[in-house]
């Protein structure tokens, strides 16, 4: 290997192919979030600092309820990704693939469990 | 170029090296505020968690949001929300490939930051 030159070692790799699939993830969240932001906040605002009541019965209602879930799972998505740009401009190596692993983790587990809650109040 | 493994390619420099302008700093804000979101979203998950499980659970979540430093941090998030939402329309408009040039990058830029301000302003008010 050390004997072939870098143009003779890259002839017929051809491109990553795959390079645009994390913008267009971005830029499709983007487009859906457009639309459950304003909805989620009109929605979710007015129930902070509520009485436990208030909420409860509130977010029994499908529409906000709905709103909310899928706020929740799309932003949570979205910031998956966004975060891992974040993370590659700033870092490299192991503490790249863990920082990226963890952002993962956090992303899942909190649209996870913001859906369970969700699920549980409504159902 | 002998050593191909990607981990150990050098960053390229930035932050340290450019003279803040405005498209910068509107740029800058756009990541701060979208990674910043994660605390806020973190403690909406908490609220609902607390809210699906007793009324006493939501009481401490409740009044730790609505706290004076949770009202700070809710506030802010807010601005941060709707400033991320303008910036990201920004770069919507820019990946078809309008409003390239520095002049109308700019302007779109202040309106991000005056209207994500007006945006917040109206929302307190609102709800």
């Amino acid at each position: 290997m050390a004997y072939v030159t870098d143009r003779k070692r890259a002839t017929g790799l051809g491109s990553a192919k795959s390079g645009t699939e994390h913008f267009w993830g971005m830029t499709k969240s983007s487009v859906a979030l457009l639309f459950l932001v304003p909805l989620f906040v009109f929605t979710f605002g007015p129930m902070l600092g509520a009485p436990y009541e208030e909420v409860y019965a509130y977010y029994t209602r499908p529409f906000p309820a709905i709103v909310a879930a899928l706020t929740l799972v799309v932003g949570f998505m979205h910031f998956k990704n966004g975060v891992q740009v974040l993370i590659e401009d700033y870092t490299d190596g192991l503490t790249r693939k863990a920082l990226v692993i963890a952002m993962i983790c956090v992303s899942y587990a909190a649209a996870a469990t913001g859906l369970f809650a969700i699920a549980r109040i409504a159902l | 170029m002998a050593d191909v493994n990607p981990d150990d390619r050098p960053l390229s420099p930035h932050l340290t090296i450019y003279r803040p302008q405005m498209t910068s700093i509107s740029s800058i804000f756009t990541r701060i505020t979208g990674n910043a979101l994660l605390i806020a979203g973190l403690l909406i998950v908490w609220w609902f968690l607390a809210a699906s499980t007793s009324p006493e659970y939501f009481d401490l979540a409740n009044s730790v949001i609505t706290s004076w430093f949770g009202d700070l941090v809710m506030v802010l998030s807010l601005w941060a929300l709707w400033y991320h939402t303008l910036a990201g329309v920004r770069h919507l408009i820019w990946d078809t490939g309008r409003g390239l040039d520095v002049d109308t990058a700019e302007k779109m830029g202040w309106a991000a930051f005056g209207g994500s301000a007006v945006l917040t302003i109206i929302t307190v008010l609102v709800i």
